[in-house]
């Protein structure tokens, strides 16, 4: 059956909802593309997202990597139109237009309401891609509820990030290093 | 929020351009094309800043801090928001078009790869156990950047109040996230409403 139409519904839908990062759209990420279209396992979407931290440029460029093992490079190039070119035009005008109100007084009401919007939906995207990144099933079919190494290895990185300059991107890929030796 | 970048250059040449400065297309596409290919680990407006206000001088600071805090109002990246908008006002409709590509085409080209190689060594136990380090990683990072975030823009507990509410309606309720975005938004919006003490404090 052709994917590429319900890829293109479902990532042009999840672009609206990326406010303030792609992080927002996650809990929705993962309910249309593991529990409703079945494209992945929660495991392989942590995965995917966890290699897009690892790519220059904007980290939801994992969404390329969902069109490709669904459809092949063609799904791919669908869902990257689809997530980036509604939102782009919207930007690109919506944009202009904000520009020219920059004295009306409710464009800030509305940029003040949005950030905390924001910011709330990215926790809440965070909480979601911890649960299923910190919870997994092994490969012999064994469910493992939580995994104290990971846990370990996710507060290390928090420190890290936040308390010096090292680049994240290094840090992670250090993960997948300390992953290989712990038998994660 | 005014800023993502905790790595953001500060200390950069600040000189203000003239304010209509205008870029070709091709230019536009490659000085994108460079920051799309070497902005490791997120917080692409770092990259973004110092190329297009300290080495390029296409905007000055304030021109590039406005459209920054458009850019995160809007649906979309912030990275590919922000790519519009001064793509936009340096070439127009091409300008816009030719930076978006250009600052997601690398990154895109390797995770369409990834995927393949994935594809082909997922399953390996090697493999497993390298993703499975990255992911908890990855959780780390991203619980960092949402407290980078809020050190920044939390305003009191009004927003604290908003946080909470999200992450009860996404996690708990299971509300989609459509409607928590609208309805929080909408909510923030009368909250910091002109004239409210919300907004004068934000203002302060």
């Amino acid at each position: 059956m052709n994917q590429i139409p319900s890829l293109i519904a479902v990532f042009a839908y999840l672009s609206l909802l990326t406010v303030g990062g792609g992080m927002a759209a996650y809990p929705e990420m993962e309910t249309l593309t593991v529990n409703v279209h079945h494209w992945l396992t929660p495991d392989q979407l942590v995965h995917f997202y966890s290699l897009g931290q690892m790519a220059p440029g904007p980290n939801m460029n994992m969404v390329a990597a969902i069109g490709e093992k669904v459809a092949g490079p063609l799904g791919a190039l669908a869902v990257l139109l689809a997530f980036y070119a509604p939102t782009g035009v919207l930007a690109l005008y919506i944009g202009r237009i904000w520009t020219r109100l920059a004295n009306w007084p409710w464009r800030t009401s509305i940029q003040n309401g949005m950030s905390p919007a924001a910011l709330g939906l990215m926790l809440a995207g965070a909480i979601t891609f911890g649960k299923s990144s910190l919870n997994f099933t092994k490969p012999t079919g064994q469910m493992i509820e939580f995994n104290l190494i990971e846990a370990i290895v996710a507060a290390a990185i928090l420190g890290l990030v936040l308390r010096t300059k090292l680049n994240p991107a290094l840090l992670i890929l250090g993960c997948g290093v300390v992953g290989v030796f712990a038998h994660l | 929020m005014s800023d993502t970048a905790s790595t953001a250059p500060t200390s950069e040449n600040t000189a203000s351009p003239s304010p209509a400065a205008r870029a070709s297309v091709s230019e536009i596409f490659s000085a994108f094309l460079m920051i799309g290919a070497t902005s490791f680990g997120g917080g692409a407006v770092a990259y973004l800043r110092s190329t297009l206000v300290a080495k390029k001088r296409w905007l000055d600071d304030k021109t590039f801090l406005e459209m920054y805090s458009i850019s995160q109002s809007l649906p979309g990246l912030n990275t590919t928001n922000m790519a519009i908008l001064a793509g936009d006002r340096l070439c127009g409709w091409f300008g816009a078009v030719a930076a978006v590509l250009g600052v997601v085409l690398p990154g895109a080209l390797l995770m369409t790869l990834a995927a393949v190689a994935y594809g082909m060594h997922g399953e390996r136990p090697m493999v497993t156990s390298a993703l499975h380090g990255v992911a908890a990683g990855a959780t780390g990072l991203i619980l960092a950047t949402f407290v980078q975030l809020a050190r920044k823009s939390l305003n009191g507990w009004v927003d604290v109040l908003f946080i909470a509410a999200a992450v009860i309606l996404v996690n708990r309720l299971h509300v989609s996230v459509l409607y928590a975005l609208i309805g929080l938004a909408v909510i923030g919006t009368i909250i910091y409403r002109p004239g409210s003490r919300a907004a004068q404090s934000e203002a302060a």
